[in-house]
């Protein structure tokens, strides 16, 4: 325990401890002043509005945390493993749009940040990680803690630096987070030596940034624009196939003028839930491998791709080569590499989807004033039949088993659309995006890219904390909440009550299902012991956390229990429910094969016998 | 398959790391570098590297827009062989005892290159040129006995008086 009186452990019955940071002060400026690195840094974290810090100390940073100590504006939490830092930067960022901040010692402190930048990188997510590093004189000498660590993460981040010269720490950090929040925002990692943390320096701000090579492209050229436009008003089955970069640039309002406009169907990745509101009409739900079958039949059908701040990812293309075949593409990205990278774009248009979206609408409006916009009511009709005949649905276990289909869709209906939800990796993960439904953006947090199990509860206590007025669920499975759960001390002790539903099924379900349906039932290591041994008793486990831990094995109980947490707002909660181990996750297209191999459940693969 | 052969100029901050980066990303992206050579430019803050790569159309454009992410990475141009010059150096140490010797001088004097070194059993060779240049030289040399050879990348530099890196260093 260190510095405020807000971080102590909460107290049954008394007053919440509120999680987020105090008023911001005023940014320096002006004259430098002489201060040590480490107050440099956190001087620079001050100005450049970062308000909470994730992160754990050890040797080489532990001047930066001496620094910490004396600042009223950032709050500090002191997490149980660097992971869990990394996760909860990055669902601080997903919750709120802002650059979320991560903190660890060199060494082991910053190899195990490793995953979650990894994650951050592939989900495209601003995160700023700060590393100590061996002091200069010993770099490259394998001393104690040591370790390459831009090396190591050079892959994984979309930029890094070793700060060599502690003048050069104002200039580190606001470059970081412009590069981190800018363009394609994703990690950026900033590795400072412990000696450079030490030296006295002169702090002065704004630094100017000194990126000749960085200039991400934000407004779309308006030849581009147009012709996008002109294929859309001529198009007779378009699709909008929207990702996560329609979030990420806040245009979810502009997306629906659009497809309003249009009246063209939907579709929402895995990494978009949310973008556009589950209960629209025009929306078809999810596309890929575990998507909707109108989503999917729809994208295979179209005559016209709209993708927006999407990347053709394999997992909602299936095999690419069968993939929309009579489809003409207009690719909207601010990532030209990922613009014809899997699928060539015949219109490609670089830039902010925000404005792209604003220059869109108008160019569409202004085609259609000298040419006759297509008629999409047979369309439309048959997308709509497609979601009405194979709707999303699940059985019931023969067994008498609890559904975890129904556990998640319950959590949904009960803790609604204003809620954050964040999940791991896995069949819950999957359910959590079918099951619930998302009606607006940052409300679904989860690890699209990377898949990275033990993501929902330290991405949770960071959503939290950047939304402390939300209820924020992770839905988590047996195997993902073993491998993070520990964070769950950092939220009881600092204050983040989330609610942690685990849907046990006592097995890696994911996994089990890919025996069950392709290593012919041959079940290698998939069953964790925890229906059969009990271990661990997650709602001792729980309680021994500091939380609440609940128990639910029956259907009866599911809305009670669900209840029963919502109402509990002064610690984390955690509910185990015993689910069943048979449930898998449908419709599903198999890996390796192509998207009208889709199967809306086993062995049902109707959709396109009918044409045949 | 066969693949063409690209040539890039790429202008990069002059900072530590830089050159990994590079290297790195051709490397895990599956892009199979040829050549590179690497120094300094006119600009103090930049420097040049020339990179070979055997890649198809549509991958060279892949792997041009993942280079221009690197926030190093300043500027990125193709040098196409027919408008600029193409050079590499060549170091080749070739057995010749006085029996051969005449005859090795004669070949070298037919490249235009240069003997840098001799001794009574080798004579070591410098050439510049284009790749097939040199290994038309080598062809030639070879017959007397290559002991050692040491060869750089390519560089390449456009023709006429327009500069790239005029406008990259603001």
């Amino acid at each position: 325990m260190t510095s405020a009186p807000s971080r102590q452990a909460p107290v049954p019955g008394a007053t919440p401890p509120r999680p987020g940071p105090p008023p911001k002060p005023a940014p320096p400026g002006g004259a430098p002043v002489r201060v040590t690195g480490s107050a440099s840094l956190v001087r620079s974290l001050e100005a450049v509005g970062c308000e909470v810090v994730f992160g754990i100390p050890g040797g080489t940073i532990m001047p930066a945390y001496d620094a910490l100590l004396d600042s009223t504006s950032l709050r500090h939490v002191l997490v149980r493993h660097e992971q869990g830092a990394g996760h909860a930067a990055t669902g601080y960022a997903q919750a709120t749009g802002k650059v979320g901040v991560c903190m660890a010692t060199s060494g082991p402190g910053a190899t195990n940040l490793v995953t979650p930048l990894a994650d951050a990188y592939m989900d495209s997510v601003p995160v700023v990680a700060i590393t100590g590093q061996q002091s200069r004189a010993l770099i490259g000498t394998d001393a104690f803690q040591e370790a390459d660590i831009c090396g190591i993460t050079m892959p994984i981040t979309k930029h890094n630096v070793l700060v060599t010269d502690p003048a050069e720490i104002p200039r580190a950090i606001a470059e970081a987070f412009h590069i981190a929040s800018t363009g394609r925002p994703g990690p950026v990692l900033v590795d400072i030596p412990k000696d450079v943390l030490q030296e006295t320096t002169s702090f002065s701000w704004p630094p100017e940034l000194r990126l000749p090579g960085y200039r991400p492209t934000t407004r779309p050229h308006g030849k581009q624009v147009r012709e996008a436009a002109k294929l859309i008003t001529a198009a007779h089955r378009p699709v909008l196939y929207v990702g996560g970069g329609i979030i990420k640039s806040g245009a979810t309002a502009e997306l629906r003028e659009l497809a309003e406009l249009t009246g063209i169907p939907v579709v929402t990745t895995l990494m978009a839930r949310g973008a556009f509101p589950d209960s629209h009409p025009q929306h078809l739900g999810m596309p890929g491998m575990h998507g909707t079958v109108a989503a999917v039949a729809a994208m295979q059908k179209a005559d016209l791709l709209i993708a927006l701040g999407t990347r053709f990812d394999d997992r909602v293309t299936g095999k690419l080569d069968s993939f929309a075949p009579d489809a003409q593409i207009v690719h909207a990205d601010i990532d030209p590499a990922e613009i014809s990278k899997n699928r060539r774009a015949d219109v490609p248009i670089v830039g902010d989807c925000k404005e792209i979206l604003g220059d869109l609408i108008a160019a569409v409006q202004a085609e259609r004033e000298h040419t006759a916009t297509a008629d999409l009511e047979p369309w439309v009709t048959e997308t709509s039949s497609w979601r009405e005949t194979y709707p999303l649905g699940y059985d019931w276990p023969s067994d008498g088993a609890l559904s975890p289909q129904f556990v998640i869709e319950r959590i949904g209906q009960i803790a609604g659309p204003d809620a954050i939800y964040t999940a791991g990796v896995g069949q819950h993960q999957m359910w959590a995006a079918q099951f619930i439904r998302y009606e607006k953006p940052s409300t679904w947090i989860n690890s699209g890219g990377l898949g990275t199990m033990g993501f929902a509860v330290p991405a949770a206590m960071g959503a939290k904390f950047g939304a402390p007025d939300k209820v924020v669920w992770a839905i988590d499975g047996d195997g993902c909440f073993q491998m993070t759960n520990q964070e769950l001390a950092t939220c009881a002790i600092e204050g983040a009550p989330i609610k942690v539903a685990v849907i046990n099924n006592g097995n890696l379900g994911m996994v089990r299902q890919w025996q069950n349906l392709f290593y012919a039932e041959r079940y290698s290591h998939t069953d964790l012991g925890t229906h059969k041994h009990r271990i661990p008793d997650f709602k001792l486990l729980a309680e021994a956390l500091g939380c609440v831990g609940l128990r639910c094995e029956s259907k009866e109980d599911v809305d009670k229990v669900i209840e029963q947490a919502m109402e509990i707002n002064d610690r984390p909660v955690v509910i185990d429910f015993v689910v069943g181990k048979d449930a898998q996750v449908w419709p599903m297209v198999a890996a390796g094969t192509g998207n009208d191999q889709i199967m809306a459940a086993r062995g049902i693969r109707p959709l396109f016998d009918e044409d045949e | 398959m066969s693949m063409s052969k690209h040539t890039l100029s790429v202008l990069v901050e002059n900072k530590p790391g830089v050159l990994a980066r590079v290297a790195g990303l051709f490397s895990r992206r599956g892009f199979n570098i040829e050549s590179l050579a690497v120094g300094p430019t006119e600009h103090p803050d930049i420097s040049r590297m020339t990179i070979v790569v055997g890649v198809d159309e549509l991958p060279l454009e892949q792997v041009t827009k993942q280079l221009n992410k690197l926030i190093n990475v300043i500027k990125i141009v193709e040098l196409e062989p027919t408008t600029a010059v193409q050079r590499e150096l060549l170091l080749v140490k070739v057995r010749a005892d006085a029996t051969v010797r005449s005859q090795v001088l004669e070949t070298v004097q037919l490249f235009r290159a240069k003997v840098v070194d001799v001794s009574p059993e080798a004579l070591t060779i410098e050439a510049t040129g284009t790749g097939d240049k040199l290994d038309a030289l080598l062809r030639m040399l070879e017959p007397y006995g290559l002991r050692e050879m040491v060869q750089s990348g390519m560089v390449a530099i456009g023709r006429g008086a327009r500069s790239i890196t005029a406008t990259a260093a603001r």
